[in-house]
C-alpha cells in the first residue's frame, strides 16, 4: 500500500497539470484576496462601495487570512479541485495506463485508495501552499500600512485549513467519481464545473424566490454545504462572502454532509473500480 | 506435471458478441506457449481474462494455481497486453520506477529490465517521445519487472522493425530457456514457429487445435519438378494414389515418406519421364493455419 502510495506521489509530482491548478488557485486567491482590494483601498476614496476603507484594509490583514485563504474554496478551487480528481483518475483511463497498474501486485481497491490518498496529500500541499502566500501577503500589507499583526489562534488556523480542505476534497472527488464513470477526463470537467459555477447556484436562486418548499433539496447540495462550512470555520460576514459563497445550514449539518458526500463518492469510485472490466 | 495456466470452457460475452467461445487452454511450467489467430479472434480476450482486467462470463480459470487478478497471482505475472500503455510525461526511467513502487520490487530491478531490453541509453527520455519500438520494449521491461515466473506478452513484436522483431524474439527465446513460462500471443505464423514450443489456434473465439508446433507441422513431403507434369502426376497417382499427389505452382507435392524418394525418381525415369528437381519439404505452420482457419475445418489436426 505504501508502495502505491508513493508511485502516486511520484505521478502527481511530476504532473504539470496538477501545478497548474495550483498556480490558478493561488493566483486566483491572492487577485481576489488582496490584489483588488488593496487597489481599491489605495486608490479609492473613503468609502469604496459603501465599505469603508478601514474595514477594506481590515480584510487583508493577518487577523483574517483565513478568511482570504478558503473564502473561494467552494466555488472556484473547488471547480480546480473537481478537475484535479477528474484528470487524476480519468487520465488513467483515457492513458490506458489503468491495465498496467492493475497487473502489478496491489489489488484494485489498494490502487483507488492510493490515488485518493495522492489527492488528499496534493490537497493538503494547496491549502498549505495559499496559507503561506496569503500569509506573506497580509504579513506585507500589515507592515505597509501599520496594520494589527494579529493572528487568528492555532485553533482557528488549523479548523480553517481543515475545513477549506475538507471542502476541496469533497469536490475532488466529485471529480474523480464523474471520472470512474465516464472513464474519461473531459465530460466529467465539464458536468462538474457547469454545476459548481452554475447550476447549483441557479438552483438555489429558483427554490429561494420561487419554490421555498423544495429549499430541503437545495439546502442539501454539495455547494451550500461547502460555503456552510467555510462560512461555520471562519466567522466571515455574509458580505464579505465572495459571489456564489453562502451560508445555508449550520456548521455542524454542513460537515456531516460534506463526510457523507466524500463518503458517497469514494464508495461509488471503489464500486466502479472493483467491477469493471477494463478494456 | 501441473499446467501454470488452466483454462477450461471459458466464455466472454459482450452484449450479443461471443468474444470467447468455451476455450481450454493449458500452459505447461517452463514452455514458451504461442497464442495465435487471426485479428478479432479472441486472443487479447483472453490474455485479459487472465491477467484479471475482465472477468469471464463463464469457464474455469486458474494462473499459477490461483484467481487471475489476485495480488498473489499478479506478484508472480509480468505481462503486456495490447499496446503498451504508460504515462507519457514521465520519462522510461519514471515509468518503470513507479511501477517497481506498486510491484514492490527493489528499486535496482529497473536498471536490470532496461539493460535487458536495451533501453538504458534512452531511459530518461519521456515515454511520449518514444518511437513505437521503444514502447514496446519499455512494455516488456515491465513485464519483467517483477522478475515473473509467468510472462504474458499481448503480440510483442507489433510495430517493431525487423531488427527490433529479431531482437524481441532473441528476447522472448532467453525468457523461456531460462526456465520462465512465457505466454505469447502472435497473428504472426513465422514468429510462433521460430519461438514457441507449443500452439494453440484460436479463431472467431474458439480453439480450433492445441499441440506441439512440430506436430501441427507435421510430417515431411517431398516436392518434385518433372516433365512432363501430367504424365509424372500419372505415374505418381497410380503409385501412390490420387489423394497423395497435389499440383503445387508448376511441381508436384507427394504426400509419401522421404525416404522413398529413390524408388519414385527410378519409377519416373523409367517411364520417360525427365525429373529436374527432388527435394523434402517440411508444411509449414501457415498452411496448418490457414487450413484450421480459413477453410472452416475445426477439426484437430494432430
Amino acid at each position: 500500500m505504501l508502495g502505491s502510495y508513493r508511485a502516486e506521489l511520484l505521478k502527481l509530482r511530476k504532473r504539470s497539470a496538477v501545478w497548474v491548478l495550483f498556480g490558478a488557485g493561488l493566483v486566483l486567491s491572492l487577485i481576489f484576496g488582496y490584489l483588488l482590494p488593496y487597489l481599491s483601498y489605495a486608490t479609492g476614496d473613503e468609502q469604496t462601495d459603501g465599505v469603508p476603507r478601514a474595514q477594506v484594509l481590515a480584510g487583508m490583514l493577518p487577523a483574517r487570512v483565513v478568511d482570504n485563504v478558503i473564502g473561494g474554496y467552494p466555488i472556484f478551487a473547488g471547480a480546480l479541485s473537481l478537475v484535479l480528481g477528474a484528470i487524476v483518475l480519468g487520465g488513467e483511463y483515457t492513458w490506458g495506463t489503468l491495465k498496467t497498474i492493475f497487473t502489478q501486485r496491489p489489488g484494485r481497491g489498494a490502487i483507488l485508495l492510493a490515488h485518493l490518498l495522492g489527492i488528499a496529500t496534493t490537497i493538503a500541499v494547496w491549502v498549505l501552499g495559499m496559507f503561506a502566500a496569503c500569509a506573506l501577503c497580509s504579513i506585507g500589507i500589515a507592515a505597509a500600512e501599520n496594520g494589527a499583526m494579529t493572528w487568528p489562534s492555532l485553533l482557528d488556523l488549523a479548523k480553517g485549513l481543515a475545513g477549506g480542505w475538507l471542502v476541496l476534497m469533497m469536490w475532488a472527488l466529485a471529480g474523480a467519481v464523474l471520472a470512474v464513470a465516464f472513464r474519461n477526463v473531459a465530460l466529467p470537467i465539464g458536468l462538474g464545473v457547469v454545476w459548481i459555477l452554475g447550476i447549483e447556484a441557479l438552483f438555489a436562486g429558483v427554490v429561494n424566490s420561487l419554490l421555498p418548499d423544495l429549499e430541503f433539496i437545495s439546502d442539501a447540495l454539495p455547494g451550500a454545504n461547502a460555503g456552510s462550512l467555510v462560512f461555520a470555520v471562519t466567522g466571515m460576514a455574509t458580505a464579505d462572502a465572495p459571489p456564489g459563497v453562502r451560508e445555508a445550514v449550520g456548521g455542524g449539518r454542513s460537515l456531516l454532509t460534506i463526510l457523507a458526500y466524500c463518503a458517497l463518492f469514494g464508495v461509488l469510485a471503489a464500486w466502479r473500480t472493483k467491477r469493471r472490466d477494463v478494456t | 506435471m501441473d499446467a501454470l495456466v488452466e483454462v477450461s470452457g471459458l466464455t466472454k460475452r459482450y452484449g450479443d458478441t461471443l468474444a470467447v467461445d468455451g476455450v481450454d487452454l493449458r500452459v505447461l511450467p517452463g514452455e514458451v506457449y504461442g497464442f495465435l489467430g487471426p485479428n478479432g479472434a479472441g486472443k487479447t480476450t483472453t490474455l485479459r481474462i487472465l491477467t484479471g482486467l475482465i472477468a469471464p462470463t463463464s469457464g474455469r480459470v486458474r494462473v499459477l494455481g490461483g484467481t487471475p487478478g489476485r495480488p498473489d497471482v499478479l506478484g508472480k505475472t509480468g505481462s503486456m497486453i495490447e499496446s503498451p500503455a504508460f504515462y507519457p510525461y514521465l520519462s522510461g526511467l519514471d515509468n518503470l520506477r513507479l511501477l517497481a513502487e506498486y510491484a514492490e520490487v527493489p528499486r535496482h530491478r529497473v536498471d536490470e529490465v532496461l539493460d535487458l531490453v536495451d533501453l538504458r541509453e534512452r531511459s530518461r527520455d519521456r515515454f511520449s517521445a518514444y518511437s513505437l519500438g521503444m514502447k514496446q520494449r519499455l512494455g516488456v521491461a515491465a513485464a519483467l519487472l517483477k522478475d515473473p515466473e509467468l510472462v504474458i506478452l499481448d503480440e510483442p513484436t507489433n510495430g517493431l522493425d525487423p531488427a527490433g522483431m529479431r531482437d524481441m524474439r532473441r528476447l522472448i527465446r532467453e525468457l523461456g530457456s531460462d526456465g520462465r513460462t512465457v505466454l505469447l500471443s502472435s497473428h504472426l505464423l513465422g514468429e510462433v514457429q521460430q519461438i514457441c514450443d507449443r500452439v494453440g489456434i484460436i479463431d472467431a473465439g474458439r480453439m480450433v487445435a492445441e499441440h506441439h508446433v512440430e506436430d501441427l507441422r507435421g510430417e515431411q513431403e517431398l516436392l518434385i519438378r518433372a516433365a512432363p507434369r501430367e504424365s509424372a502426376h500419372s505415374v505418381l497417382s497410380g503409385l501412390l494414389g490420387a489423394d497423395a499427389v497435389h499440383r503445387y505452382d508448376d511441381m508436384l507435392r507427394v504426400q509419401v515418406d522421404p525416404a522413398r524418394a529413390a524408388d519414385l525418381n527410378r519409377a519416373l525415369v523409367e517411364a520417360g519421364i525427365a525429373v529436374s528437381e527432388l527435394h523434402t519439404s517440411e508444411r509449414a505452420l501457415e498452411d496448418v493455419f490457414f487450413q484450421l482457419t480459413t477453410t472452416g475445418a475445426k477439426s484437430d489436426v494432430g
